[in-house]
């Protein structure tokens, strides 16, 4: 056929001409990067501020003044929505898709640079309108992550004036941020890769990144309806949500509404939410312990076709958030059950995992300890979770400081480890500098161990029958007084824990000014962003001609070759052997 | 090649091999595969909508009013009933009708006919939109609010003109982006590189916009 792709075809490239050009209104996917991942590493540290505030309040009750009842709602409220959607899906999305989509599957940009620009201006909008909450009268929403109607818009929870109204509109331009970014996303993966890069060639990062935004994609238009329904319940009266209500003796006048209908909505975008966050973690870690153990990524086919079905099943179990809700016992039946089929994927990850590092010539380098640390801490929230998809399990232990344990095990600790792992990976080649090694390894160890003091007793506490949500405890008979010292302990971990990630700021900060020069492939990686010509790449990425592909990215230790790599643009014919090991023989097709 | 002939799954290996084969997965311009993904993310949008209007319609504590009823016309001297969304709903859909013809005279490059087409289906969007005007005007003068309905369920007002009101925004953007596009077209900005995928692209839109109202129909006038 005589079609040529487009991506061969020349067109303009939108060269930045002046400095606001260059760095403000960016359209280079580079620069957009990491504009995304400073503004969500910002709000991030907001939130972890937040939670800090909370451990203080539930460690130490009646010793802080200024963190009242509806304080603590208003923390809890927005320490999750932020860690979630501000930062986990921005981050991983707009910091890493954007960098490293055209990167690795050697594009010289996204397919539309104007509208991912756009993209991250509509996320800042959304991040200000979020800000702007705390300084409204009534202060931001306490309605709870997720904003379970009605109380979530009735007097009485703080926020419920302008605070929530913020917040659902925060959202709408997230979302539409985001699908200006995802749809960049999808195309560009379909339809830009370079010469020789087949689907089945790329590294699992972009499969990781590309089949989360497919999942936003689908799943951001229930959050984007709930939140349209809701603001209209709360400013011109509709019953979508309210049942009749009566409030100190006041009809309300809502009448018939179903928050139920809410429940389902958000948990349609709820659970595809967690694997839009978990799968480009996913993605992003395989390719660090493939690099940093020097072995192949093990069954890398299994490991694709791994992260195309947990998210098709995400779909299609999100009811498992609403056990406690009330549902037919049939529906609880088919929901737990396909909760536990996601752990057969979800496991075979885990053991390829391990099975990358079986035998390898591992290299403990700070990404290597953060993506080892993400095993540990996956397997354990992962494990939790099998407790949790089980209805009968779920009961008891629903609303305790058990599922605060498994998702912050899960979906809070296990990505950050990724995104930190992922940070230090890539930092050289983002900025042309080297990180401090023993900063990374104290920020390393001090996360690892410290979150693990925060957790691991939280497991304990859901047993108990401790109850999350709460302000404070107050004289509880069934909750003994060694549950309230374990609360001071695991608050004393969760600031030192907060305060360690300092070391991190401090590094970047430091590295960035006055750290060593690094080199263009400091790990020895094989895949494509490694092979630029510059460092850090230039507009355009590839200099005048686009780098072609030979093979798949995980061509470590092979035998016979001089280097213990193979990049995968170096032509078969030029890959250097040592004496007497033969012609070279590309193993990646045996995978195939 | 020789070798995937002669193995019986060999057509279907071949299909998988096409699309994920290098560059590109779909042979069509970045901007149609771009609009295609988005109307399958609206499309989702719509479905979420849908679906809540009929659990609100199911959950609804109060009788939900007869369409025959509530959508009918008095012309005179007969009452009508559904006969301004008959007439909306035939000429939306004459309006794809029109736009398909833009999107034929795209691929002969003729630039007038392109915009007479384009201006057309513009214009039958915009009298669609004004009739729904026109039928939101009728209903709220008889007292159906968004929060309020004297024929039955408050919720008929609410998911009524919320939904009506989503789509109806999608056809008035859906005019405006027409009309850019169709001047544009007439002053020739597409020649300079012999391009006029854009054409298509809006007429997917259109399309797409037509659909969603067919079912918006089926379920709010016919149900």
């Amino acid at each position: 056929m005589a079609y040529i792709p487009i991506a061969d075809q020349p067109s303009e490239l939108h060269d930045p001409h002046s400095f606001i050009t260059k760095y403000v209104w960016s359209q280079d996917h580079k620069v957009i990067a990491i504009q995304y991942a400073c503004t969500a590493i910002f709000v991030g540290l907001i939130a972890l501020v937040l939670s800090g505030m909370m451990r203080l309040q539930l460690g130490y009750p009646d010793t802080f003044s200024f963190i009242d009842p509806s304080n603590y709602y208003q923390f809890v409220t927005m320490h999750g929505m932020i860690m979630v959607i501000y930062l986990l899906t921005a981050l991983f999305l707009g910091g890493f898709g954007n960098y490293l989509i055209p990167l690795q599957i050697g594009a010289r940009d996204m397919v539309f640079p104007y509208l991912n620009m756009l993209s991250y201006w509509f996320y800042l909008l959304s991040v200000l309108i979020l800000l702007a909450s705390f300084f409204v009268v009534g202060g931001p929403t306490g309605a709870g992550w997720t904003l379970y109607p009605p109380q979530a818009i009735l007097r009485g929870t703080p926020g419920a004036d302008m605070g929530i109204v913020l917040m659902l509109v925060s959202l709408a331009v997230f979302i539409v941020a985001f699908t200006m970014g995802g749809l960049n996303y999808v195309t560009t993966v379909l339809q830009a890769r370079t010469h020789g890069m087949t689907l089945m060639r790329m590294p699992l990062s972009v499969w990781g990144i590309f089949v989360a935004t497919i999942l936003g994609l689908f799943a951001f238009p229930a959050l984007f309806v709930s939140a349209v329904m809701m603001a209209f319940d709360k400013l011109i009266g509709t019953s979508f949500f309210m049942p009749a209500i009566q409030s100190l003796g006041q009809d309300l006048g809502y009448a018939g509404g179903s928050p139920i209908l809410f429940q389902h909505l958000f948990w349609f975008f709820g659970h595809p939410e967690v694997y839009i966050v978990a799968l480009p973690a996913f993605g992003l870690v395989s390719d660090v312990l493939s690099t940093h153990a020097r072995k192949n990524i093990f069954g890398y086919r299994m490991m694709v076709w791994a992260i195309v079905i947990i998210g098709a099943l995400s779909f299609i179990v999100w009811a498992h958030h609403m056990y406690v809700s009330g549902m037919n016992p049939y529906f609880g039946f088919f929901f737990a059950f396909t909760t536990l089929i996601i752990a057969v994927p979800t496991a075979i990850k885990v053991y390829n995992w391990v099975l990358t590092l079986w035998q390898g010539n591992i290299r403990l380098t700070v990404p290597m300890l953060f993506a080892m640390g993400f095993i540990f801490t996956f397997i354990h929230g992962g494990l939790t979770g099998i407790f949790l998809g089980n209805v009968t399990v779920d009961l008891p232990l629903s609303d305790t400081y058990f599922v605060v344990a498994h998702f912050h095990m899960v979906m809070g600790v296990s990505p950050i480890m990724v995104l930190f792992a992922a940070i230090y990976h890539w930092f050289p080649k983002i900025s042309g500098k080297m990180f401090n090694v023993t900063l990374g390894k104290i920020h390393f160890w001090a996360t690892f161990l410290g979150t693990y003091a925060i957790y691991l007793p939280m497991h304990y506490l859901g047993f108990l029958g401790v109850p999350r949500r709460y302000y404070a405890l107050g004289n509880t008979d069934f909750i003994p007084d060694s549950a309230m010292a374990l609360n001071a302990n695991i608050t004393q971990a969760a600031i030192f824990v907060g305060i360690m990630q300092l070391v991190f700021i401090i590094n970047i900060i430091w590295s960035l000014k006055s750290g060593p020069k690094a080199e263009s492939n400091p790990w020895d990686a094989t895949s494509l962003e490694w092979q630029t010509p510059d460092t850090p790449p230039v507009h355009g990425n590839w200099g005048p001609k686009l780098p072609v592909v030979y093979r798949w990215a995980y061509e470590y230790a092979v035998p016979g070759v001089k280097d213990d790599f193979v990049p995968q643009s170096v032509p078969p014919e030029e890959v250097e052997m040592e004496e007497g090991a033969g012609k070279y023989v590309d193993r990646s097709e045996e995978h195939h | 090649m020789s070798e995937q002939t002669m193995n019986p799954s060999g057509h279907l290996h071949t299909v998988a091999q096409d699309w994920a084969d290098e560059k590109q997965a779909f042979h069509v311009p970045w901007g149609k595969l771009m609009m295609w993904i988005f109307l399958i993310s609206d499309t989702f949008i719509f479905s979420c909508f849908l679906i809540g209007y009929m659990n609100v319609r199911m959950s609804a504590t109060e009788p939900w009013p007869y369409a025959s009823e509530v959508f009918a016309l008095t012309l005179f001297g007969n009452n009508i009933p559904l006969i301004l969304i008959a007439i909306m709903t035939f000429i939306l859909i004459t309006s794809s009708g029109t736009m398909a013809l833009a999107v034929r005279y795209a691929h002969f490059r003729d630039r007038k006919k392109i915009a007479l087409f384009m201006f057309i289906t513009a214009a039958f969007g915009a009298s669609f939109v004004g009739m729904q005007a026109f039928e939101w005007t009728k209903l709220i003068s008889e007292g159906v609010r968004p929060w309020a309905n004297p024929f039955g369920a408050p919720q008929f007002g609410s998911i009524f003109f919320m939904v009506t009101g989503f789509h109806g925004l999608h056809v008035s953007i859906g005019v405006i982006y027409l009309s850019i596009v169709a001047s544009k077209v007439l002053k020739g900005d597409y020649d300079k590189k012999n391009n006029y995928d854009i054409v298509e692209i809006t007429g997917l839109y259109w399309h797409f916009v037509d659909l969603v109202w067919v079912f918006i129909f089926a379920f709010f006038y016919l149900w």
